[in-house]
């Protein structure tokens, strides 16, 4: 089928308008009960994109309950909206691609988000640094020039740190100034300076855009029942040509390589959803149909919907600690089993990766592996030890190898940077201790 | 260590593991019911940031939440019983 995202059309305003047309006037917001989309959202069954697939309908709901709780709607407690399109996981483009292609579908679904909730305030998140800033400034520019908006969105740009696009962190820098994720409240209940905020990822603000115009029954009928729709899916690693494909939800892992013109070679493993995500082994993987409950099933994580392909060029293990030696840094610092824990784990998978571990070593590994799991205030050291523990069941064979101090991969080629996940430079600059400007 | 998946549990203790700065305090004060880890951080029972607590445990768990320096531990109403 064809996109339904527009991947492939032009960014501007106008090019958007003759395609999508305008975004019709929804109900707004009155009292306690949501305007605009929630009913459609519901009946479209749309989940969010970012990586938790939590039903959207529900945030939507819970964000108005929220801001209603204390009667009269205050100043204080108005909502606020947040579009999240920071991207932090490295393997993942899709954001970017969507952004480049459709911005007034993402700043769309903006909209209709801030007028289902009530929101007088509207943000757009991107990291530092984002390739998509230049794009958004223009189709912002438009938009002002147009009038189109009802309210006002603000381009906001965060570090470019991993943790800083979980979603209290962000609310923690729009209210104020500050990355860092918070602890316990979540951010509907206080959100950006206090007030309920919804934070939805932009792919799925742009699927609202698209249920704001056809309706939810539309919306539903593609994709798999447990979470309708289409996915934008970043394929990498042992593929022809890595890159975005836009699939309806439940299309078999085979076709989505396929799209990308099929694997390199035998695939040995697969990373999915990112770096908080898990490792599955290849064999019978391809079958699987990429859904959130689908994946799950067969051991996976479809998270951001990231389908990392590893070939037998390509030693696992080598992969796994770059990318956990990376994860351990970009902890917040916050919580002690993130900040002693993941570097701890790290300096483990580099040692087994460099053959110099031993029994002991993997047996104390898998200890704190589990021991950090579930005790931080975000998902960042939970994340950081499903992607090792994944990984070590998913190569128990190249573990196995590598214990005996041989590696199947050592001497028959060097990987290649396609290969390779992405692990972006490391800051020197750290924190500074009061947690101020994280960056 | 003493878990409460078979007796109703009188409280819960939570952990803010932000605010913790793995004093190790709460150890001292309830070293049956906190253990800590290689990084001298608390254990709760179970594993997470919050504990069902027995009422056996009550004055423990009192005393874990008292002795905090930073205020990072206390003590909740239990989960309502299913």
């Amino acid at each position: 089928m064809a996109g339904r995202l527009g991947l492939d059309t032009p960014s501007s305003l106008a090019a958007h308008r003759d395609q999508h047309g305008p975004l019709p006037t929804l109900p707004k917001r009155h009292g306690g009960s949501p305007g605009g989309l929630v009913d459609e959202v519901e009946r479209a069954g749309l989940r969010g994109r970012g990586g938790g697939w939590f039903p959207t309908h529900l945030k939507l709901r819970a964000v108005v309950k929220s801001s209603h709780e204390r009667g009269r709607l205050s100043r204080t407690r108005q909502p606020v909206v947040i579009g999240n399109a920071m991207e932090g996981e490295p393997a993942s483009s899709k954001d970017e691609v969507l952004l480049a292609a459709s911005p007034h579908l993402v700043l769309d679904g903006i909209q209709a988000a801030a007028q289902t909730v009530g929101a007088t305030d509207a943000f757009l998140a991107v990291h530092r640094g984002s390739p998509s800033i230049g794009v958004l400034e223009r189709a912002l520019y438009e938009r002002a020039a147009a009038r189109v908006d009802d309210v006002p969105i603000t381009l906001v740009t965060p570090p470019a740190r991993y943790v800083s696009s979980e979603e209290s962190a962000l609310s923690h820098w729009v209210g104020d100034g500050i990355g860092t994720p918070v602890y316990p409240d979540r951010p509907f209940q206080r959100g950006a300076a206090g007030r309920p905020t919804l934070v939805q990822n932009a792919e799925t603000l742009a699927h609202m855009a698209l249920i704001a115009r056809h309706g939810g029954s539309w919306y539903s009928t593609v994709g798999a029942a447990s979470a309708p729709g289409t996915t934008l899916v970043t394929v990498g690693g042992g593929v022809a040509r890595p890159g975005i494909v836009e699939v309806p939800t439940g299309t078999s892992v085979a076709d989505i390589l396929a799209l990308c013109g099929g694997p390199t070679g035998p695939i040995r493993g697969y990373l999915t959803g990112g770096y908080g995500g898990g490792w599955v082994a290849g064999s019978g993987f391809d079958a699987v149909a990429w859904d959130p409950d689908s994946v799950r099933n067969a051991g996976g994580v479809i998270g951001a919907s990231i389908l990392w392909a590893v070939d037998e060029t390509t030693c696992p293990l080598e992969e796994m600690a770059r990318v956990a030696a990376w994860m351990a840094g970009e902890s917040a610092g916050q919580c002690g089993p993130c900040m002693f824990g993941l570097p701890t784990v790290a300096d483990d998978v580099r040692a087994l990766a460099l053959r110099q571990f031993d029994e002991p070593g993997m047996k104390q590994l898998r200890t704190r592996l589990g021991l950090i799991t579930g005790r931080g205030g975000c998902k960042h050291p939970d994340g950081t030890a499903r992607f090792v523990s994944t990984g070590l069941a998913a190569f128990d064979d190249e573990v196995a190898l590598h214990l005996d101090g041989r590696c199947s991969v050592v001497g028959r080629r060097p990987v290649t940077d396609a290969h390779a996940l992405p692990v972006p430079p490391v800051r020197l600059t750290a924190m500074d201790p009061d947690g101020r400007d994280f960056e | 260590m003493t878990s409460t998946t078979t007796q109703q549990a009188a409280a819960v203790l939570a952990l803010d593991p932000i605010r913790c700065d793995g004093r190790g305090l709460c150890h001292d004060a309830a070293p049956h019911l906190i253990e800590l880890d290689e990084w001298g951080y608390p254990v709760l029972p179970g594993g997470t940031v919050r504990a069902n607590i027995a009422k056996s445990d009550l004055a423990a768990a009192r005393d874990a939440t008292h002795a905090c320096p930073v205020l990072a531990l206390h003590l909740e109403k239990p989960p309502p019983p299913r």
